[in-house]
């Protein structure tokens, strides 16, 4: 078996060390890209990304990477979308109204309100829905101030009560999209990195 | 539900952990990578790693270790120290940290919270806040104090952990001046002041040597707890110390 080749598609701002280094405890070969065709045909994708969401879109688009992300997507190939990652597989988000996002799941992200202190930072509970084949439940760490509450479609979710409860992860097939950190969730994280890659034909 | 974080802190310089008493008298506590894979292999929720350093080669080193330790570390790395400009915090993050910390450059300078927070999200932007008492006969409160404990500004704690989280930081490492590194518990009357004040997770600081210590900064409101002393000398291991938290009813990740 081959060792998996994992790359990081790059939206510029975000930091990508922690998930290089994640990947590569894992015994993967792991680089970022900025290349549209790598992302595209590449054996497992991660978009990462931090910051706000109009201007990861911005990058995404100016690097031709959107189109990439979403035929990739279409044809189920592995993809593992981050934090604002996740927020960018969206329609849209409240942090910057009037900017579409990439448009590959029903959904729109919104602020975290409530009775809690934002962002919200550290770890907390994982409580996946009936289904789940790649999310168990656990804890894990968010570090994030907006969030999905519900996903539309053909989804299967994970939750998580923060104030009220949110999406904190759902998957499609190879498509996993994690709103908390598994890179930086200790064993937990590493455990549903490499569920992730199995699922994708990976052994490691 | 949300967990208190248990924080062991990794004061670095040139390429060594230290440990001292009121940011004086620095001692030697070990190698910083195997510090690290230790703690989390017992259980932290997050490292903080402070480069007390005090020359550029110092600062070099400290690159070189967050590398170090970002390649082993599976779980949250906040790193500070001579973060002085945007370019600072992104060579840190480059580098493997996920937060970064802003001490007495932010204190003179607070758009390098904007910066930091507009470029990299303000869940990265932390503000190292250094507090201490003010002296006997004066309108009490607390003082930020700057440039590792030398200088005290005059300024109300209270007053700057405000601004500073309008100007953009996401969270507070408050460190009690007048506890740190003396086992003589956290100021919680600082930490209930300050978590008051602000809607950002604050991460309680300086003086603990006991899970009641922890279990006080929790209930005045703090989100997380740093440690050092306690578990440098091996007092307690952070699974220990989890567990006895635990037993007093806060949450902590299993």
């Amino acid at each position: 078996m081959s060792v998996p080749q994992v790359l990081v598609a790059s939206t510029g701002t975000a930091n990508t060390a922690s998930v290089l280094a994640a990947f590569m405890r894992l015994g993967c070969e792991v680089r970022t890209t900025q290349a549209p065709e790598e992302v595209r045909d590449a054996e497992f994708v991660v978009l990462p990304g931090v910051g706000a969401l109009a201007a990861a879109m911005q990058q995404l688009e100016a690097r031709e990477l959107s189109g990439a992300l979403r035929e990739r997507v279409a044809a189920g190939r592995p993809t593992l979308a981050i934090c604002l990652g996740m927020q960018l597989l969206g329609e849209a988000s409240d942090e910057s109204p009037g900017a579409p996002a990439l448009g590959l799941a029903a959904f729109r992200s919104v602020q975290l309100d409530g009775d809690v202190r934002v962002p919200h930072l550290g770890w907390n509970r994982v409580e996946p829905d009936a289904g789940c084949a790649l999310l168990e439940p656990g804890y894990a760490y968010f570090a994030h101030s907006f969030c999905v509450r519900e996903v539309e479609g053909d989804v299967v979710a994970a939750r998580t009560d923060y104030g009220a409860p949110f999406v904190c992860a759902f998957e499609r097939g190879a498509l996993l999209a994690c709103q908390f950190h598994p890179e930086l969730s200790g064993a937990y994280g590493r455990d549903l990195l490499a569920r992730w890659l199995a699922k994708g034909g990976a052994s490691c | 539900m949300l967990t208190v974080r248990m924080i062991p802190c990794l004061d670095v310089k040139d390429g060594r952990v230290v440990k001292g008493v009121r940011f004086q008298g620095l001692r030697d506590a070990g190698d910083p990578v195997e510090c690290a894979v230790r703690y989390e292999s017992q259980g932290a929720d997050e490292l903080v790693l402070l480069d007390v350093s005090a020359t550029p080669e110092g600062r070099g080193n400290a690159l070189e270790t967050v590398r170090a330790v970002r390649e082993q570390l599976g779980i949250p790395l906040t790193v500070g120290g001579g973060v002085r400009a945007a370019r600072d915090a992104g060579a840190l993050l480059d580098a493997g940290a996920d937060k970064v910390a802003a001490n007495t450059a932010a204190f003179e300078r607070p758009a390098l919270l904007t910066e930091i927070a507009e470029r990299f999200g303000r869940q990265c932007a932390v503000l190292a806040l250094d507090a201490a008492r003010r002296g006997e006969g004066s309108t009490g409160g607390w003082e930020v104090v700057v440039r590792s404990g030398k200088e005290r500004t005059g300024v109300c704690a209270l007053e700057w952990a405000e601004r500073a989280v309008r100007a953009g930081a996401g969270e507070i490492l408050l460190t009690s001046w007048d506890r740190d590194g003396t086992g003589e518990g956290y100021d919680t009357e600082l930490l209930r002041a300050v978590t008051e004040r602000v809607s950002v997770p604050v991460i309680a600081s300086g003086g603990a040597s006991s899970a009641a210590d922890c279990v006080a900064a929790c209930e005045a409101g703090a989100s997380a707890v740093l440690v050092a002393s306690l578990f440098h000398d091996g007092v307690l291991t952070v699974d220990q110390l989890k567990s006895q938290l635990a037993e007093s009813g806060v949450e902590v990740r299993p």
